[in-house]
């Protein structure tokens, strides 16, 4: 099974964020940068159904040079090749989308699997609109019925299910009040939620490995994609900052308080 | 801030980097004050650094390693010590710097089968025994014998102050085979844990390092098979010294690594920490005060990166690894203590991590031969 995975490269959480003077974007200096968490879960995803389901897993990532990185991790993590979308500037969810969508009909992978958003700007859409223009079928948010901590997870089992002939593939998806199972004839898009599997390490080897595996170069021109912006950023600003919370000397102010000022119950 | 790999670093040493913190913010750096308190790490650490291959990185692939080079060992070095526990940091370094080391350079290949491979499985700890309670850096002047009888030694004497002694498997010890020689009477033996006559007499108490087992050893007629030699008898004294180099680079790496994570802690204390309206990284004072502590670790690195280097292109930089390890190490408890004191009421309390810092930084000029002794080889290179 051939399957395609994003690895976008993201501010690593852990820096500090600040916006730049003109409002517009943030201050890049002295920013490290990371694989998109939800991408490295499905990095992980692709590598476990791999495993049983021989076949190359392809990470795609979008940007200037500097993605090789998160490009390199994925190979690291065991990926067999990456396809380097150069391009520079700014891109919107669409032209994102628009860009996946030549690079998976150039490669035919049977599974996309990319994560439910990227934790930079956390638009949820790329995926949607990915499967929408491909005419597949898709299931967003990929989760699964075992915790982290199961035995099952220890032994790195898959939580997307391939039927029998790998035709279709059951998704596991958190809703309230339980779980709701999807089967989609493949192929199909998947987008990942955060616990559907502990992502592994890239161990040495793997990352020695990583330097000879091919890397792949393309460009929005090569595959006639006007990415244009559709969307314009306006205005960037932090979040308010939180205000220090009281003390309340009992239960009954409390309550009054929870009713007449913050009227929530 | 960041220098892009100092000219020593390649890609590959930092995505290798990215792993190891990922390893330490995931499974050592919750559990570090547990552990600190329990005065113990759970053993399976061990196989499960193996399995994610840190235990043999400068060791050949036959016997399981990677056979990486002295760079990516320093990554691991230096982002260990970011654990938050001197006492893991160190448990682990020993099983992959002082105690395996002697058997990667002299052992035979039966003995690397033995003991090495092993080793870097994860399956047996070993640890690396030559204080005594009356000689340390003075190796000359140890004490422990093993005396000559058909194809065995029978050894006689103890150790102290020996990291994994409690639960080593193999302890790769340092013997006068000839009592009546100085240098020249010494040699390494590998001695097996259960071998009659070899006793754990305690678990020490210590101030720091807590969570990493320190052991005082007996050995009472002790037979040890000559197999377990380690090179040419009398060749103990060089074998020593040629092991020292790396453990005092691994030090000077430990004590960056550490005093690293400190810095990092005071920057993000002060700032949350308010005081007369503001937060105290707000003050001038306070902001010098942490421009002063970067300062301070950036020169120690830097020489620590040089010593490093001049190992890694094969050079024995006698005096660089001395001054290298004095300088570190001490950096580190100046650093430990100023974010201590930065801390203010709150760095004297047990539940803030700062205080563990500055009680596991005080080993650094002390193990692996203390700052005084790095200064007098550094006079000795000088001629003086």
């Amino acid at each position: 099974m051939k399957i395609l995975v994003t690895a976008k490269r993201v501010e690593d959480p852990e820096s500090k964020i600040k916006v730049d003077a003109a409002g517009k974007g943030i201050v890049k200096d002295g920013l490290k940068y990371k694989i998109n968490p939800f991408d490295e879960i499905a990095v992980e995803e692709a590598l476990r159904l791999a495993a049983k389901h021989p076949g190359d897993v392809v990470a795609v990532s979008i940007g200037g040079k500097e993605v090789h990185e998160q490009l390199r991790h994925a190979l690291a993590m065991g990926a067999t090749k990456a396809v380097w979308v150069n391009h520079e500037g700014p891109l919107d969810q669409m032209g994102v989308a628009r860009l996946l969508q030549k690079i998976v009909e150039k490669e035919k992978p049977d599974l996309v699997i990319l994560g439910k958003q990227s934790i930079d700007d956390d638009q949820n859409q790329v995926g949607q609109y990915l499967a929408e223009w491909l005419g597949w079928g898709q299931a967003t948010f990929a989760s699964k019925a075992d915790s982290l901590d199961s035995e099952n997870e220890k032994n790195k089992v898959p939580g997307v299910i391939v039927g029998d002939g790998a035709k279709t593939v059951d998704v596991i998806r958190e809703v309230d009040g339980g779980l709701n199972r999807l089967r989609l004839t493949l192929p199909a898009v998947v987008t990942t939620d955060l616990r559907l599997n502990q992502p592994r390490y890239a161990s040495l080897p793997g990352i020695m490995k990583a330097k000879s595996k091919p890397l792949e170069e393309q460009t929005a021109q090569g595959l006639g994609v006007d990415v244009a912006p559709k969307i314009t950023v306006t205005k960037l600003s932090m979040p308010p900052a939180r205000k220090a919370g009281i003390k309340v000397p009992d239960v009954a102010t409390l309550v009054t308080k929870l009713k007449t000022e913050a009227k929530v119950v | 801030m960041s220098a892009s790999g100092y000219g020593l670093f390649g890609e590959e040493h930092e995505a290798f980097r990215s792993t190891v913190k990922q390893f330490v913010e995931r499974e050592l750096k919750p559990h570090a004050a547990r552990w600190e308190e329990a005065e113990e790490f759970p053993r399976a650490l061990y196989p499960r650094c193996a399995e994610l291959g840190l235990l043999g990185l400068r060791y050949p692939v036959e016997y399981g390693g990677s056979d990486a080079g002295p760079l990516f060992e320093a990554v691991l070095l230096e982002e260990l010590a970011k654990c938050g526990s001197g006492g893991v940091a160190a448990g682990l370094g020993a099983q992959f710097t002082i105690s395996t080391g002697p058997l990667w350079r002299y052992g035979t290949d039966e003995q690397k089968r033995r003991f090495l491979a092993p080793a870097i499985r994860g399956e047996k700890i070993g640890a690396l025994g030559i204080t005594e309670p009356s000689a340390g850096s003075d190796v000359a002047g140890l004490l422990t014998t093993a005396r000559r009888d058909g194809d065995h030694y029978v050894v006689n004497g103890s150790k102290t102050y020996i990291t994994n002694g409690v639960r080593c498997d193999f302890v790769v010890l340092a013997v006068k085979t000839d009592p009546t020689k100085g240098h020249q009477g010494l040699s390494l033996l590998v001695v097996e844990k259960g071998t009659q006559g070899f006793g754990v007499s305690k678990k020490l108490k210590k101030l720091g390092w807590r969570a990493s087992d320190t052991g005082e050893l007996h050995f009472e007629e002790c037979r040890v098979p000559v197999a377990n030699r380690l090179g040419d008898e009398g060749a103990g004294f060089y074998q020593i010294m040629g092991n020292f180099e790396w453990e005092r680079i691994a030090m000077a790496l430990g004590a960056v690594g550490a005093a690293d994570d400190i810095l990092q802690g005071a920057i993000s204390y002060t700032r949350d920490r308010k005081a007369f309206g503001k937060s105290i990284a707000e003050f001038q004072v306070t902001r010098h005060k942490l421009a002063e502590m970067a300062t301070e670790l950036e020169a120690a690195r830097q020489l620590t990166y040089h010593a490093l280097r001049l190992h890694a292109g094969g050079e024995y930089a006698l005096a660089q690894t001395a001054m290298a390890k004095k300088v570190a190490t001490e950096m580190c408890c100046r650093l430990a203590d100023q974010a201590l004191q930065l801390h203010g009421g709150a760095g004297y309390m047990m539940e803030y991590d700062v205080q563990r810092h500055w009680r596991d930084a005080r080993l650094g000029p002390i193990g692996g031969g203390t700052s005084e002794i790095m200064t007098e080889i550094i006079a000795k290179q000088l001629g003086l």
